[in-house]
């Protein structure tokens, strides 16, 4: 019996991303679609960033979990129009990149407060951070460096 | 090969040519958040050039992938402008270069977000995003180094009077952009010269650079006429692996 799609979106909720493991693929707003094909699960997958390389982890980390609740066959397809945006993040997702500490973007283009010590005397360091995603920031009360996850 | 098919070689040469020679300074960047940013505009611009060449290769229908298109063709097949093979020199020429190509780069996938081509506009649309975080990033750096000390000042005038001559190749229209543009695939190269040169313009101005007076271009990169010497020590770098053992993965 082929599992309902629901359940396969709370399956997928389960996924964590690879790079930042306290949010999963579903908060992370890349997975676009989920269909059966006969007896072959399809999920539409969309990169973040062209030349993100946790694309292909997240594809294996996918096929990896669909497996381990009984799905044989997974099709991941790859679905770059609309692209993806920030925008797709999910509320709880936001929450958990605070609490992880990394600020959420925003659409004014900068972290609304330090995720440590809440201060608003913040200071950009550079638009380019860790992963492609995100950006340096540091905050010039607590003086701690911390990342933004940065608008596109 | 048809001119659609050449142009996606154009598109997908440029970023997998520069993709490499930025990421030539992974680990030795003068300090850590630019050591960061060029590897990561390095990452964007591979990640670019998979889909400007998976495009090309489906296009093309003969069963050959992207992979097979950066890994083995040889120099005379490959379709980059000449500014992108060009070496690195010191950080200042390297980001000068970045910038020229960056303001180039963004007019360019601008006007494809609208091609008459849908896989084509949907490239350009997600490129287009990425892309504007890279020429704010250059752009800022020409600005900071050129209108920094006097010798970041001269280092930033030399290196825009060195790759001045290869701007020029960006936007001469052949045969293959004439297509492009009456089959509505890619925009005009005149009217992206005029956008290139107000952006140039005002950024040279705030960093106190003169833009040389000259129009002299050389050319015969994106025809594949004539490429420099460097792009064949560039292939043999990045193919070497699929050259030695064919197939191999991981
Ligand atoms: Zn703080």
């Amino acid at each position: 019996m082929k599992p309902e799609i629901t359940q396969i979106w709370d399956w997928l909720d389960q996924v964590p991303d690879p790079e930042i493991p306290v949010i999963s693929v579903v908060d992370l707003g890349i997975v676009r679609g989920v269909a059966w094909d006969g007896d072959t699960l399809e999920v539409a997958l969309t990169p973040t960033y062209s030349g993100c390389p946790a694309t292909s982890v997240i594809s294996m980390d996918i096929e990896t979990a669909m497996i381990d609740r009984g799905i044989e066959k997974t099709r991941i397809k790859t679905q770059i129009s609309p692209p993806w945006t920030t925008d797709w993040l999910s509320d709880k997702g936001r929450a958990k990149l605070e609490d992880y500490g990394i600020a959420p973007p925003r659409t004014a283009g900068g972290p609304a407060h330090c995720p440590r010590c809440k201060s608003e005397n913040l200071d950009r360091i550079s638009q380019f951070g860790s992963t492609p995603c995100k950006a340096q920031w540091r905050c010039l009360d607590c003086l701690e460096p911390f990342d933004y996850f940065k608008c596109i | 090969m048809s001119a659609y098919s050449e142009f996606l070689l154009r598109m997908g040469d440029n970023t997998l040519i520069l993709g490499h020679r930025v990421s030539e300074w992974c680990g030795h960047a003068p300090v850590i958040e630019e050591d960061i940013a060029l590897a990561n505009t390095a990452l964007d611009l591979i990640g670019q050039t998979q889909m400007w060449l998976g495009l090309a290769a489906e296009v093309e229908g003969k069963g050959r992938t992207a992979d097979d298109l950066a890994m083995l063709r040889d120099a005379w097949d490959f379709r980059n402008v000449l500014m992108v093979e060009k070496p690195n020199g010191d950080f200042g020429q390297t980001l000068m270069r970045q910038f020229l190509f960056d303001a180039f780069h963004l007019e360019m996938l601008k006007g494809l977000t609208t091609s008459s081509e849908p896989r084509v506009a949907e490239i350009a649309a997600k490129a287009v995003k990425e892309v504007q975080y890279h020429v704010e990033r250059s752009g800022d750096t020409v600005i900071g180094l050129g209108d920094g000390t006097a010798e970041s000042h001269a280092r930033m005038q030399d290196a825009l009077n060195f790759m001045w001559p290869y701007v020029g190749e960006m936007f001469a229209s052949d045969d293959v952009d004439a297509e492009m543009l009456s089959t509505g695939i890619a925009p005009d190269l005149t009217q992206l010269r005029i956008a290139f040169d107000a952006h140039v313009g005002a950024v040279m101005a705030d960093a106190t650079l003169t833009i040389p007076d000259s129009t002299f271009a050389h050319k015969g990169g994106k025809s594949g006429f004539q490429h420099t010497e460097h792009l064949g020590h560039i292939l043999t770098q990045m193919q070497w692996l699929q050259r030695a053992y064919p197939g191999a993965s991981w």
